[in-house]
């Protein structure tokens, strides 16, 4: 979804934005004229609304790592918003161009495309390319099924990034006994997943790390209304105590196997799960769970396609001090069939993988100095990925920040402990309008 | 002669009225409280307005916040909704800030918090109000109100325009001031002027009603108005910042319905909230 530009096409779309920009600034100066010649097509919609922000961010490794760049991310970037509505619908786009110096390319990413309509009282519908979330968890996802992209979250991208969008429609039902919610991707949306060309990973089939000489290629899914997902939300606010239930048919979000001419896959997927989350003592509790059913494997025979799971989550997060929190949660994964997964060749992960994550968030300066935290680690993996992070706001459209993405690990084929050599620290500056 | 006496007649009458204005029995403490409470939160079952807040520093730094606010009556004097739509600056735009506000001594506030460009619903843990609000001087419960039940009332001064009640916390480890004086104008019941004390009895900051402006709105078929305070400004003299906020387009019974403050309008905000 992500185009790479070369110079020509940069052009084009530099023009693209031109256009769009000069549409309502034309749509304006005829105005005079159009309105003895009777109502112009632009005249139905509201004052066009544009934002944006323009980023520089650059980062490197803290370490030498043999398959990847020192650079961990080199980037000029900028985003446009606009968003306008008329009588019945609601319309966005979002999109960033940005030169990446780190793969020496540039590229164009719509984020968002959308229209949004409210039909009825009991209806809303918004159909395009958008963000989607759902889900208790912080930075862990259970039953949120929608693409993720780790890559631009280990490299220390603004956390915007890790949502990846969805080309979908989204309809909601409400009603007094329950909300629906109904999302259908006509066409599988993978998550970014690490390739090796902006992380180094564990590869199994080299039984090495790898990186930029050996990456991931994949059989992805990809024909239209047959390759295709659906995510489904049934929820209900009880004295404000939020109650849901999911289901999803689609793919592993992520490679989740291997085919025989030894490309990565996206087996068959379905995820049935719950959540909860309220008030608990002076604080918000939270837990989840899901069933994860690898439809192509469900005996977990197949040593080439993971194992069916169950994933658990408990969280907690409250004020600590002023403007100070803190949350932490815990969450496990459970191999199932695991007496089969036991059997193959090279199996190691644990039946169990244990996974503890703690947040703080400290606001200083009138609340202009965000000092965070965020830290997963796992006893039973015995690796951790720390993120620590400052962002100072030095008015209201300039924010300078630094952070850094920490991997630790005792194995190198661990969840966390494979990215080990991709450490990095790195320091953005960036203008909103 | 006749006219004299009329005259002067008149003039008595005028100035026994004018006593009695000044010797009018004074309400109870907790009459008065509960009127400016109601005054300062609560007029109308709804209401709506653009709030312009300008945040400046001790070094004249200065940073805006605007927004639309929606508010709900569940009951006078009792539970509230507030929805807050935020338009600038920036890198807050679009966010959407929902709150339940509930007055129950045992019970903390609900807080939700939308961000647009994750698609996330965020819970917030809500057991500390005095809190800046938006990164201004203005905390979580002077926006939102604080419950009456929280302090004792003192009725300490009383002057031709004016209450003066002196609140003090019943959980005095719960906030940072020892206590507060409100000083409540005697007709239209609006707090007019707050001041905060610290332990040593210093005045630390102060919040000033600077417009009462009446806005004209409906109760059923009639016509009322409604004394709003539209520009109020608050010092915090340890800081030496100051914020002053300003209120527009006021509208008090538009009809907002309930469940505009659910997850629905969380995600996708009513127009009514964004324009």
């Amino acid at each position: 979804m992500i185009g790479k530009v070369r110079f020509g096409e940069g052009l084009l779309i530099c023009m693209c934005f031109a256009v769009l920009f000069a549409v309502p600034v034309l749509a304006a100066e005829q105005e005079e004229g159009v309105k003895k010649a009777g109502p112009s097509f632009w005249d139905q919609f509201g004052p066009l609304d544009i934002h944006g922000f323009y980023e520089v961010r650059g980062g490197y490794r803290l370490q030498n790592d043999r398959y990847e760049k020192d650079m961990s991310v080199m980037e000029t970037r900028l985003q446009l918003e606009l968003s306008t509505y008329n009588d019945w619908a609601d319309f966005k786009y979002k999109g960033d161009v940005y030169g990446d110096l780190a793969q020496e390319e540039g590229f164009y990413e719509t984020r968002e495309t959308w229209m949004f309509i409210r039909p009825t009282d009991y209806m809303d519908v918004k159909i395009g390319r958008q963000i989607l979330t759902w889900g208790t968890g912080d930075l862990l996802f259970i039953n949120d099924l929608f693409p993720k992209d780790w890559q631009s979250f280990f490299i220390g991208r603004d956390a915007e990034y890790l949502k990846a969008p969805s080309d979908a429609a989204k309809v909601s039902l409400f009603s007094d006994l329950a909300n629906l919610d109904i999302v259908y991707t006509p066409q599988f949306d993978s998550d970014r997943y690490i390739t090796g060309e902006y992380i180094s990973y564990w590869n199994a089939a080299l039984g090495r790390t790898a990186g930029q000489d050996a990456k991931v290629h994949t059989d992805k899914p990809d024909q239209w209304f047959h390759d295709d997902e659906i995510a489904l939300r049934l929820y209900k606010n009880i004295n404000n105590n939020e109650f849901a239930i999911y289901g999803y048919r689609g793919f592993w979000k992520s490679p989740a196997g291997m085919n025989a001419a030894g490309k990565a896959i996206f087996p068959d997927l379905s995820v049935y799960g719950a959540s909860v989350r309220g008030n608990v003592g002076k604080g918000i509790g939270h837990a989840e769970i899901g069933y994860y059913q690898s439809r192509d494997d469900e005996g977990g025979k197949n040593p080439m396609i993971n194992n069916s799971e169950m994933r658990y989550l408990v969280g907690y997060k409250q004020d600590i001090g002023t403007d100070f929190t803190a949350g932490v949660q815990y969450y496990v994964e459970q191999l199932l069939q695991y007496d089969q997964y036991k059997k193959n060749p090279g199996s190691v992960r644990d039946e169990y993988r244990h996974v503890v994550t703690l947040r703080l968030t400290k606001l200083l300066m009138n609340q202009n100095l965000t000092l965070s935290f965020f830290g997963y680690y796992s006893p039973s993996d015995k690796d951790a990925y720390l993120r620590p992070h400052v962002q100072y706001k030095a008015s209201d459209n300039l924010a300078l920040e630094m952070g850094s993405n920490i991997f630790f690990g005792d194995y190198p084929n661990t969840f966390f402990g494979q990215f080990r050599d991709n450490t990095n620290l790195y320091t953005a500056v960036r203008y909103s309008f | 002669m006749k006219t004299t006496i009329i005259t002067l007649f008149s003039i008595l009458l005028s100035l026994a009225g004018s006593a009695r204005a000044a010797e009018e029995p004074i309400p109870s403490v907790d009459e008065i409280v509960n009127k400016a409470n109601i005054m300062a939160y609560y007029q109308g079952q709804d209401g709506k307005s653009k709030v312009s807040m300008k945040i400046t520093d001790k070094n004249d730094n200065v940073r805006t916040r605007e927004f639309i606010i929606l508010r709900k009556n569940e009951e006078k004097g009792g539970d509230q909704k507030y929805f807050v739509y935020f338009l600038q600056p920036p890198d807050v735009r679009k966010m959407v800030f929902m709150v339940h506000k509930h007055v129950a001594a045992d019970r903390d506030d609900d807080r939700w918090l939308y961000l647009p460009s994750l698609d996330l619903v965020n819970r917030i843990a809500a057991s500390d109000k005095r809190t800046s609000f938006v990164g201004s001087d203005f905390l979580y419960e002077d926006v939102s109100g604080r419950s009456l039940d929280e302090d004792t009332h003192e009725l300490i001064d009383t002057t031709e325009d004016l209450f003066v009640v002196k609140n003090v916390p019943k959980k005095p480890e719960t906030v940072e001031f020892a206590y507060f004086n409100v000083a409540i104008d005697r007709k239209t019941y609006m707090p007019m002027k707050m001041e905060y004390f610290d332990k040593d009895n210093k005045l630390y900051r102060v919040i000033e009603s600077k417009k009462v402006e009446p806005i004209k709105a409906k109760e059923g078929e009639q016509e009322v108005e409604y004394p709003t305070v539209t520009e109020s400004v608050v010092k915090d003299l340890r800081t030496g910042s100051t914020t002053e906020m300003t209120f527009s387009k006021v509208q008090y019974n538009i009809g907002i319905k309930d469940d505009i403050f659910t997850e629905r309008y969380l995600r996708r905000p009513p127009r009514e909230a964004m324009r």
